[in-house]
């Protein structure tokens, strides 16, 4: 239940006393209410909680967590040391294609 | 899907994986709140990636793990009268409590409904104004500001009709109580994302400080959760303690503000019992004096409720990471999803039910 999902905000409309929006998860629509995100525009991807919107995924800041990578495997040296049992888990996370 | 499949290129999990590898020289120990945070890493197979030295340590971020069996029994009451329509998050249903569970009410012709948003327990409640519609409200601060907005809903409607059973827990005490106790392991918190976008990230500042504990705000997907512990190891191995944002595309430090002002408004901060833990000073959330005429606790009368816990299950251990789940002797064999003996078995942020999914083969 606690797991929160991002969509693209397709549709905002006023519906009686609450803003709400539609909100498409990977070509699923879903009704979301956007009471806590006054400031979310159509196009915007957002967070998703049971039914709720709670926050605007930031583009800008979407893509720091590739440089990070870049970053640690520059400061921690040559790739060469690479650990034994790497192999199997690589495999394991290819696993999860889905 | 944009914003989950990118966090989840092999190659750059196993980068940042390696990466880890090559700078980790101690022990450490580290704590992932989340129970939804613990389900990424089973499913991923990300502790196996990780150096002998780094464990993982699965903590109480699991709404349903530890809402209070008194709780459930008084939800099992109130859903066994004629007159409520009585709903539900659908994981609620098939956590033991002391005699049966909430599907057993069901069974049984209880009218229990299982709904995916508060505000669909709102619309039952006004399309049925004859019926007494309570909802359950539990969970932690992500999603009390759904549970707060629907009570504010009610009231607009003019509903007297709409009820809240409430057990919110907060965060940041509970990790409080794991690192005051003495046999705390956890060197160092991955904080849950999602509860840090709704309350921001200065409620941690204290706790830092006061257990000199590194506290790294992640986000839920492998390659999160990687960079989550990398930068937590890495204040580790050079003595510090800070907190640090590794989910920036979601978490600002001042949290979201609009649903702060409501929470406030809605709820007030109690003494909360955890399911398997005990008692934590202001550790959660019940209706404030202005809401209480939508308290289910005090609309309906349940009686005493004496609880009863299954003897075998070690949930308590397990969500305060003391033991993991294949060290109970009932794992699997007299515990399993189908026929739970405690509530980690059946929530989709188990710990229990995790290793059960992904870890089946090797038990
Ligand atoms: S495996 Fe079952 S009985 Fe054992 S701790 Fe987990 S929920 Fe309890």
């Amino acid at each position: 239940m606690c797991l929160g999902i991002p969509g693209k905000l397709v549709e905002l409309r006023q519906q009686g006393e609450l803003v709400m929006g539609k909100v498409e998860f990977g070509g699923i629509l879903k009704e979301v209410c956007m009471a806590y995100l006054p400031e979310a525009e159509v196009g915007d991807y957002v967070l998703v909680h049971v039914g709720f919107a709670i926050s605007r995924i930031d583009e800008s800041e979407a893509a720091e967590i590739f440089e990070y990578v870049e970053q640690i495997e520059q400061m921690s040296g040559e790739a060469d040391d690479e650990p034994p049992g790497l192999r199997t888990a690589e495999t394991q996370a290819e696993g999860q294609g889905s | 899907m944009k914003y989950l499949s990118e966090y989840r290129q092999p190659e750059a999990v196993q980068r940042c994986a390696a990466a880890i590898h090559r700078r980790v020289t101690r022990p450490w120990n580290l704590m992932e709140i989340c129970g939804g945070q613990t389900h990424t890493i089973m499913r991923f197979g990300l502790d196996a990636m990780l150096p002998a030295q780094v464990r993982m340590i699965h903590g109480p971020g699991c709404p349903v793990c530890v809402t209070p069996v008194e709780m459930l029994d008084k939800a099992i009451r109130i859903a066994s009268f004629p007159e409520v329509i009585f709903c539900s998050y659908g994981d609620m249903l098939r956590v033991p409590g002391s005699e049966r569970d909430l599907l057993a009410v069901k069974a049984a012709g209880g009218d229990v409904r299982v709904v995916y948003s508060p505000l669909d327990a709102v619309q039952l409640a006004e399309r049925h104004p004859e019926r007494q519609v309570v909802f359950f409200a539990i969970g932690f601060e992500t999603t009390a500001p759904a549970n707060a907005m629907a009570v504010l809903h009610a009231e607009r409607l003019g509903l007297a009709n709409f009820f809240c059973l409430v057990s919110h827990v907060l965060v940041p005490p509970a990790m409080q109580a794991v690192l005051s106790s003495p046999r705390n392991l956890v060197h160092g918190f991955l904080a849950a994302g999602h509860v840090c976008a709704v309350m921001g990230t200065r409620q941690y500042e204290p706790i830092v400080r006061q257990f000199h504990t590194p506290v790294v705000v992640t986000g839920f997907e492998p390659l999160d959760l990687l960079q989550g512990i990398s930068m937590c190891l890495a204040q580790l191995e050079q003595g510090r303690a800070e907190l640090e944002i590794q989910y920036r595309r979601v978490v600002r430090p001042e949290g979201n503000r609009v649903a702060q002002e409501q929470l406030q408004r809605v709820f007030t901060t109690v003494t909360r019992k955890w399911r398997g833990i005990g008692e934590i000073p202001a550790s959660g959330w019940a209706l404030s004096e202005a809401y209480a005429r939508f308290d289910a606790e005090q609309r309906f009368d349940v009686g005493d409720v004496v609880a009863d816990e299954s003897p075998e299950c070690l949930a308590g251990e397990v969500l305060q990471g003391h033991r993991k789940p294949l060290e109970c002797a009932a794992f699997g064999t007299r515990c399993t999803p189908e026929h739970p003996l405690g509530a980690p078995m059946v929530s989709g942020e188990g710990a229990c039910a995790a290793y059960y999914r992904y870890r089946r083969q090797s038990v």
